[in-house]
């Protein structure tokens, strides 16, 4: 077991890559995500063997397969426990788990939410795609309400969860937001997910191209991400646009909303801040748009530091067995014995 | 029955005790009258003085059900004993009780003639009222056939702390220590013991620590004073094998049998749990043991237990998950995944009655069946379980075992009974156990089609058929597992048909293999030519033990097997089911084993059931067995 994690750049994204073919539809933007996921990779000074994908069922969840890492492809939802186990158990290991709406959301909700209460060291990535692939077409915990599907003739009568809002109901760490039509994007906020220390939900738009197309084409289209997208930089104006017209004030009672530069002024713009402690900024701007079919932030909407888990549960480990090896006969003896 | 000496009369309270074989006492109160712990200090000290043990602890599900009423009773059953037993007795001696409600409940259990002790101050109309009692039970000569001793303990009590300046109220909590004082007089047992652990357990709390050890002291000098008694009775230390003995409960057990585990593999454990009566104890125990590496998990749900504990295997440590029956049902799909990935896991189930949340304090084998084919498709898991609370720790040793050297998850059995009961345990010497380390894989284990050097996660041991269990964090070995089906030897995911017939072939005969490498059946009672056999598993050992003692007794010829691996089966069961002419199964459920028996072998296993939340007595088994003789 390694000790120390050892950088290698010497290593290519093709080293990442499996021997194996990967089995998604093609068009889906899952490959999107796995290709800057393997470029990433040699960038991040981690070694393969010290690196450990999860993940549970479902399309997303085939990701391990595909990586020349050690890999885990679980049951459905419950990747993240496994995780909190490997996690605490082996604390040098690299660890992350892939997962997408339905896994995460519905059968693992659970799950989900106590790996980041817990901020156990683990990189989740949520492929989003608000829609169920493998069992070819129900709505997701993430499908707008109305949604017409195999199981909803009728229309979806669910309100749909926000994955970055509940992230970050659930006491969340690092909470981001990411899509597979902006490979350095991906990278960039993965990178940052990968590097936090503690729970990382990084929620990924993700396109269907069979079950759900188009879903956040409104948004992440080449045409349309000027004007639709609302990048969060640390330190910096909330603003967007072509030319940087629109922008996001904290406005009073009304909480955050979006604006045009040039009627409120730059001053009055809100300013990112991602290591304020208090969650419910970022809670306001998970609310900005109620769907990918308005002006929506992504980027790093958290981050901030809290002890990991599995460090906590080694600092406790070290504060027992600091008295040197412990005896195991002496602990049979440790209640009142008497001889015959 | 035990030999209470009941004809003795004569000399005053100073007279020398009597001396008897063996005692079995029941202590019954309302929930809140601390009679588990009455019960469990009374055993302590009994243990220390060198007597065989064996306890029953009896309690509602409800933690206070309402004081005074039925529900709320809670019952400590032990027999102390100078020659060896295994059971915690049939029927009482003597029975004390706290209030009208213990009374009612209990009394049926006590024979006329029986000692029943009874704290008068409870007697009040309230309480007979609660109890569904229209007279006094105490005045209307219903009790005329008992040995009846009536003692005001919660005055006494009262009177004993008063001078210390304890309120009224916290005063009468401490009437179970009164009690204990008194039968700790009746049978000669040491106050010592008792009154080093109060000063322990309550050090932090001085009046309580005080009031308890003022009662306790109370009820000694009561017994030795008053007139009510003829004289104390003492039970002689039995002729134990000889060697260092402690008391324990079979999760106390358990728990420090994992942690041999850990120390025998050479691997650190890893506990995911969710918490479950009667389970509990184990993840509280071993959160205790940190010293020993042990990490634990509260987890958030039973799945996120053995997920977790899954995840910890992966990365080289001894995964185990505790629970109960209803928690085994949540972790089944989990517990396929396992099976599927064939990595070491120990699932523990502390069965209870069931089905669904059933009877969570009592206790039933009924999740066998359960443990053998909860899990949909063919998913074969090695069962093992434990007989009494102190087998426990090697049957956790064990569980430990075939779970490394095999790579697969292992279910090990207990019960209620023996979680919470107790017996001595003579030490064993750490030196004797078991290595039960295996190697992890650090090598390619194979050639690719170029030439290379490849790692093959399915590529198995020709004599276990395990697979490598190569660890993350090993360079060349990376690799991907899951729970489609793999094919064999390379691991890669495979739909063919042909290989996922093999690899299900493959996972049943690794796990049927297992036999070869576990103790064969024993018996015990006529172990040639008996006319029946007993076969029994887990906790029934004791009764079926004491029931074919009986039976000989009688002249009936009679054999006892027990078993402790119940998937794989030893591989003589079949021979030594076959050299009986009649078979009989006594289970806690309704015929598990005995169904499993006869699928297995053809044999007409005939099963005695019971699932009535408590154990078996040995006269139980003795009827059964001299029935089915047509004795």
């Amino acid at each position: 077991m390694a000790d120390v994690l050892v950088p290698d750049p010497t290593t290519t994204p093709k080293d990442w890559s499996s021997d194996q073919e990967p089995r998604w539809c093609p068009g889906c933007g899952d490959y999107s995500i796995l290709k800057a996921v393997q470029m990433l990779m040699p960038t991040l000074g981690v070694a393969r063997e010290d690196t450990v994908f999860l993940s549970g069922i479902g399309c997303a969840a085939r990701f391990p397969y595909y990586m020349d890492t050690y890999g885990m492809h679980t049951i459905h939802g419950r990747a993240p426990a496994i995780a909190t186990g490997l996690a605490m158990s082996r604390p040098d290991l690299d660890v992350w788990v892939v997962t997408g709406d339905g896994d995460a959301l519905s059968i693992g909700g659970n799950h989900l939410i106590h790996a980041l209460r817990r901020n156990v060291d683990i990189t989740i990535l949520l492929f989003n795609n608000q829609i169920y692939g493998l069992t070819k077409g129900q709505y997701s915990p993430t499908s707008e309400i109305g949604k017409v599907t195999k199981s909803t003739p009728f229309g979806s009568l669910d309100q749909p969860f926000n994955p970055v809002s509940l992230a970050l109901g659930a006491e969340a760490t690092f909470v981001a937001r990411t899509h597979d039509m902006d490979r350095a994007h991906m990278m960039e906020t993965i990178r940052r997910a990968h590097d936090h220390k503690g729970a990382a939900l990084v929620e990924v738009y993700q396109n269907c191209n069979v079950f759900n197309d188009g879903a956040f084409e409104a948004i992440t289209g080449r045409a349309n991400r000027e004007s639709m997208l609302i990048p969060l930089r640390h330190g910096e104006p909330i603003r967007f646009g072509a030319e940087g017209e629109r922008g996001v004030v904290l406005d009073g009672q009304a909480g955050a909303r979006i604006v045009d530069v040039a009627e409120v002024g730059e001053d009055a713009l809100l300013v990112h801040d991602e290591a304020r402690d208090d969650p419910g900024l970022a809670f306001m701007l998970s609310r900005l748009a109620s769907g990918p079919h308005e002006a929506t932030p992504i980027g790093v909407f958290r981050a901030v530091e809290r002890p990991d888990y599995a460090a906590e549960t080694d600092r406790q480990l070290a504060a027992a067995t600091a008295g040197g090896d412990a005896d195991l006969a002496s602990l049979l003896r440790s209640r009142p014995t008497w001889e015959v | 029955m035990a030999a209470t000496d009941r004809e003795v009369a004569e000399p005053g309270p100073n007279a020398e005790p009597v001396e008897i074989d063996r005692v079995i006492i029941r202590v019954a109160g309302d929930s809140g009258d601390g009679m588990q712990l009455t019960g469990d200090r009374f055993t302590s000290a009994s243990a220390l003085l060198g007597n065989d043990i064996a306890t029953l602890p009896d309690f509602p599900a409800e933690i206070r059900a309402p004081a005074g009423t039925l529900a709320g009773v809670s019952a400590f059953q032990v027999q102390i004993s100078d020659h060896e037993i295994t059971t915690p007795g049939d029927r009482p001696d003597v029975l004390v009780v706290m209030n009208p409600a213990a009374l009612r409940k209990e009394l049926g259990r006590l024979d006329p003639g029986g000692t029943l002790l009874v704290n008068t101050d409870a007697f009040d109309e309230r309480n007979l009222t609660k109890a569904g009692y229209r007279t006094d039970p105490l005045g209307d000569g219903s009790l005329d056939g008992y040995r009846l001793f009536e003692v005001p303990m919660t005055s006494l009590t009262k009177e004993a702390v008063q001078p210390l300046g304890v309120k009224p109220r916290d005063a009468e909590r401490s009437k179970n220590f009164f009690a204990l004082g008194l039968l700790s007089w009746m049978y000669t047992r040491p106050l010592e013991p008792t009154v080093t652990w109060v000063e322990s357990r309550f050090g932090s709390k001085p009046s309580v620590r005080d009031a308890n050890l003022a009662a306790l002291r109370a009820g000694h000098a009561f017994g030795e004073t008053a007139e009510l008694f003829d004289h104390p009775y003492r039970v002689k230390p039995a002729s134990l094998a000889s060697g260092t003995y402690t008391n324990v409960t079979g999760n106390t057990a358990l728990a420090w049998g994992l942690i041999a585990a850990s120390r025998l593999s050479g691997l650190p454990v890893f506990l995911g749990s969710y918490p479950i009566t009667p389970a509990s104890d184990i993840l509280h125990e071993l959160s205790r043991h940190k010293e020993f590496g042990i990490r634990t998990l509260q987890a958030e749900d039973e799945i996120a237990g053995i997920g977790s504990a899954i995840g910890a295997s992966f990365g080289g440590h001894l995964g185990v998950t505790t629970t109960s029956g209803p928690g085994l049902a949540l972790k089944s799909e989990a517990l396929g995944l396992a099976v599927s990935l064939e990595l070491p896991l120990v699932v523990i189930d502390i069965q209870r009655g069931g089905p669904s949340t059933g009877l969570p304090t009592k206790t039933e084998a009924s999740d066998l069946l359960q443990a053998m084919y909860g899990r949909h498709g063919e998913s074969p898991v090695p069962v093992v379980a434990a007989r009494s609370p102190s087998h426990c720790f090697a049957a956790a040793i064990e569980a430990a075992r075939i779970a490394l050297r095999y790579r697969t998850p292992v279910i090990l059995l207990s019960d209620g009974y023996l979680a919470n009961g107790s017996e001595p345990w003579r030490l064993p010497d750490v030196a004797d156990l078991p290595d039960i380390s295996v190697p992890f894989a650090t090598e390619p284990n194979h050639t690719g089609p170029d030439g290379e050097a490849v790692f093959w996660p399915y590529l198995r041991d020709p004599e276990t058929l395990a697979r490598p269990w190569a660890v993350p964090g090993t360079p060349g070995l990376e690799h991907r597992i899951g729970g489609l089906e793999k094919e064999d030897g390379s691991g890669n995911i495979s739909y063919e048909p042909s290989n996922h017939e093999l690899m299900t072939e493959r996972r049943a005969a690794k796990v049927a293999g297992i036999a070869h490498d576990i103790a064969p059946v024993t018996l015990t009672g006529d172990v040639d030519g008996a006319d029946l056999l007993v076969l029994g598993w887990g906790s029934t050992w004791g009764a079926i033990d004491g029931g074919v003692e009986r039976s000989r007794a009688r002249g009936l010829r009679v054999a006892h097997a027990h078993l402790t691996h119940l998937n794989p089966f030893p591989p003589n069961l079949g021979e030594v089911l076959a050299a009986h002419p009649r078979v009989l199964v006594p289970e806690m459920n309704l015929g598990q084993l005995s169904r499993l028996v006869r699928a297995e072998y053809l044999v007409d296993a005939r099963a005695v059931t019971k699932v009535r939340g408590v154990p078996f007595t040995a006269s139980e088994i003795e009827d059964a067995i001299v029935k089915e003789m047509g004795a």
